[in-house]
């Protein structure tokens, strides 16, 4: 249920309200009609907006309507307080107005929109669509009155403290000024206004705290006056209706003092005549202000009076004062327990309760099944263990002890092998190997490993005697054929190893020109010394070679294969004059009669230049075209900057 | 302390040595050096690279059914120490790793078995194919090549002709026939 209501949106008066609206249905629907729209098209054009208006009106009175809390709904408490404070009747005649207005609404637009279905012109259209909106709008502006109340009981209502009536509460009443708004302030941490004059208080408060890890909330009302209920104002009904409703424990505040300025008689009688609503309650009597007045000392007639407080239920009196802070506590935890006993004692009078009982019930089996006593185990070492005394010579030694005998701590190191569980006590200390010849002794560590070996010994022996270590060498000897094949195998091997590995390395280029084997000079060594390499007699040509070239020296011309023959005669003659071609006649020199005119030449080729380079102009072999359209400036995506300045 | 064993290539792994990876699925991978490290890291199978265990052992060049391979395991069962247990491992350890290194020799052997005939086959078609190389060479047949050799013995020191074998296996080198060049 809710308790708070905080969040309801704000109501706009009419004015907004039909500002709203008006404005909606222009924004949200066409607004054009061209010559030429067929009358079909221009009604459906005004039933839309007839239509969009009464929509946007009822859709906001609905929201309206639907924000404010149903008095129906709420708890009694609420209701009540809401009808002191807003008068029930005034609430919901605003409500209903607002819901009749939506009917109105949508009737209207029923009846315009059936009227537009048979407009005959646009003319005609636009003026029930005009009527139309316009008795909306008159509707809408009846609302003035209810929606500015709403909007006030809004604000109110937003502001109301969140009283929960299920909670546990206290609920602190009295007359005015007797200091129901101190010991609230005493008790919690809500802000009241503290002051010395009546009716400082005019609405509830509400402070919370915790007592017993459990969330109490404190309720200060505003002060009564001791007068019947129809004449009580609303500051005053606010408290009664928080007395009224909510299932608390009640604390009335009295002043015996009589700063109050009402006498102790009168607020006795307050007492007695609001006894009626504290029916199903827990009711304190709080004596405030004992700093001033002390029940004790009051006439004996007074305390009489004040006796019959008690007499009917089981109201208690205690004494307090805020002033000096005296017993603040212990009447707010007082009341608390009373509370929760109350809480629990009505729980426990109610249907629910059955259902918590079910679970939390212990049964207890009254009938023995046999005469077996049975009681709780307890082992026997319990009863003969021997309680540790630090004093006794023939105490436990225990592990400190042996710390200490064996030079005390930082220089004693705990043998964790002692608790090593073998066999035998004097393995504890053997070191285990780890490894052996590269091979975890763990991995081989097994229960039954001698029958393992046994098992592999006598395979080992069935193998042996099947003659699988016999050694067949038959070929360890070869015969000399064989030595001799194996001999001229390598050879052969090597030897086609070295010719490919030497062809290759002719074939790589090695960043030189390919020259055609014909045109390749090759030189007489070089080939005896390759025929040489592949055993080949090489004798008579080399000889005949050398002949050769030997006669050949008187001729002039060499051409052919004998080029080949004149390298090795030339190492030999080295002194014969160089045959070279004659020398292409120079171009530079081509128009000079003498090759001493050529200084002359240049001479005055300089002397024709000289003017040209002083004025330092583009001469006419300096030709140049621009480009016309720079690619830098007209291709790509353009990036920064703007064409002319890139 | 333990001695792994390389998840690349199955060599061990001493303390102290090599690199683990451990990926997100906690599984651990050892490496007895970079190189194992970095084939790893290639996603090289261990099956396919030559020169690892698994490869040699998937390819049949090893011995993998064997029952002294199956003495070394990890065991789910923890085992409790016990001195003459260990004794007898200890011991069972040495005999079993004899045993082991005979059956791999044996394993070897019959693993090479017919290799020297083929080879010998190879050799013979070898020689057949290049007869004229050999001519080249002068190497035509070990008789001629000895003979020709002890001639020019003769012809350059006249010494005795020994007949001894190991001075012919000195004798068998490869000759060269060669003129001397008749101008200097």
């Amino acid at each position: 249920m809710k308790v708070t209501w905080k969040d309801i949106a704000p109501v706009p008066n009419s004015t907004e309200f039909l500002d709203v609206v008006l404005n909606r249905t222009q924004r949200k629907t066409p607004t054009v009609i061209r010559p030429g729209f067929k009358i079909s098209r221009i009604r459906a054009f005004y039933m839309r907006k007839v239509r969009y208006t009464a929509d946007g009106f009822t859709e906001k009175l609905q929201e309206i309507v639907e924000s404010f809390p149903r008095l129906d709904d709420i708890h009694p408490f609420h209701q009540d307080l809401l009808n002191t404070l807003y008068d029930r009747d005034h609430y919901k005649i605003a409500l209903s107005q607002l819901s009749m207005a939506k009917h109105l609404v949508e009737q209207v637009s029923r009846d315009y929109v059936r009227l537009l279905k048979f407009g005959q012109s646009l003319f005609q259209c636009k003026q029930l669509k005009r009527a139309g909106m316009g008795r909306m709008a008159t509707i809408v502006k009846r609302l003035k009155d209810p929606l500015l109340y709403l909007e006030q009981v809004r604000q109110h209502l937003g502001r109301l403290p969140a009283i929960d009536p299920n909670t546990r509460t206290l609920v602190i009443c009295g007359y005015p000024n007797v200091g129901k708004s101190s010991f609230l302030k005493s008790i919690t941490r809500a802000e009241v206004d503290v002051q010395p004059y009546a009716f400082t208080t005019k609405s509830l408060y509400v402070g919370h705290f915790d007592y017993k890890y459990l969330r109490f909330q404190a309720i200060d009302t505003p002060g009564i006056l001791d007068h019947p209920l129809e004449e009580m104002n609303t500051i005053e009904m606010q408290s009664i209706t928080a007395i009224a409703h909510l299932r608390s424990c009640v604390l009335y505040f009295m002043d015996l003092s009589e700063q109050c300025g009402f006498s102790v008689e009168a607020q006795v009688n307050l007492f007695h005549s609001i006894k009626p609503l504290f029916s199903n309650k827990t009711v304190m009597v709080v004596i405030n202000k004992i700093d001033a007045m002390k029940p004790e000392d009051l006439d004996p007639e007074r305390q009489q009076l004040l006796q019959t407080v008690t007499v009917e239920s089981n109201v208690e009196i205690m004494e307090l004062s805020c002033h000096l802070e005296l017993g603040v506590m212990e009447v707010r935890n007082q009341a608390c327990e009373k509370l929760l006993a109350a809480r629990v004692e009505q729980k426990m009078k109610g249907t629910k309760v059955n259902d918590v009982l079910n679970k939390i019930h212990l049964a207890t089996p009254s009938i023995q099944r046999d005469g077996v006593e049975r009681k709780p185990h307890i082992p026997d070492a319990v009863f003969t263990m021997q309680k540790y005394d630090p004093n006794d010579p023939m105490r436990r030694r225990l592990a400190r002890d042996v710390e200490a005998e064996n030079g005390g701590p930082g220089v004693y190191n705990i043998n964790l092998k002692d608790k090593y569980l073998f066999e035998k006590e004097e393995w504890k200390n053997d070191i285990m190997p780890e490894v052996l010849d590269g091979k975890n002794v763990y991995d081989f560590l097994d229960p039954d490993i001698g029958r393992k070996l046994q098992e592999l010994e006598e395979e080992e022996e069935r193998l042996e005697a099947s003659g699988l270590y016999d050694s067949d060498d038959e070929d360890i000897f070869e015969t000399e054929e064989d030595a001799d094949i194996r001999m001229k195998a390598e050879w052969i091997r090597e030897k086609k190893k070295l010719i490919m590995n030497e062809s290759r390395s002719r074939k790589a280029l090695r960043n030189r020109a390919i020259v055609p084997r014909s045109k390749q000079r090759k030189s007489l060594t070089d080939m005896e010394k390759h025929l040489d390499s592949i055993y080949v007699d090489h004798s008579e040509i080399s000889e005949r070679a050398r002949g050769r070239a030997e006669s050949r020296d008187e001729r002039t011309t060499e051409a052919g294969v004998d080029v080949i023959m004149r390298e090795a005669k030339r190492s030999k003659s080295r002194s014969r004059a160089p045959s070279a071609p004659a020398v292409a006649p120079s171009r530079f020199d081509a128009g000079l009669a003498k090759q001493s005119l050529r200084a002359k030449a240049d001479r005055i080729e300089k002397m024709h230049q000289r003017e040209r380079n002083r004025l330092g102009r583009a001469g006419e072999a300096d030709r140049h075209y621009t480009e016309s359209m720079p690619k830098h400036l007209f291709a790509g995506k353009r990036g920064i900057g703007k064409t002319q300045r890139r | 302390m333990r001695i792994h064993s390389c998840h690349f290539c199955s060599s061990p792994v001493y303390p102290g040595h090599g690199i683990v990876f451990v990926r997100n699925d906690a599984k651990e991978f050892r490496f007895c050096r970079s190189k194992c490290h970095k084939n790893f890291k290639m996603k090289r199978n261990p099956r396919k690279v030559r020169w690892t265990k698994a490869f040699r052992k998937a390819a049949g060049k090893e011995m993998v059914v064997d029952s002294t391979l199956t003495f070394a395991a990890r065991r789910n069962v923890p085992v409790r120490y016990n001195r003459e247990l260990v004794a007898v491992t200890l011991k069972a350890m040495e005999r079993v790793a004899e045993i082991r290194a005979k059956r791999e020799r044996a394993f070897y052997k019959n693993r090479m078995r017919g290799n020297r005939a083929k080879q010998r086959e190879e050799d013979r078609k070898l020689v057949a194919e290049n007869e004229e190389l050999l001519k080249q060479g002068g190497l035509v047949s070990r008789e001629r090549i000895v003979a020709k050799a002890v001639e020019e013995d003769i012809d350059e020191n006249s010494m005795d002709i020994v007949e001894s074998a190991e001075q012919r296996e000195e004798v068998l080198v490869k000759v060269p026939v060669r003129r001397r060049k008749q101008k200097n």
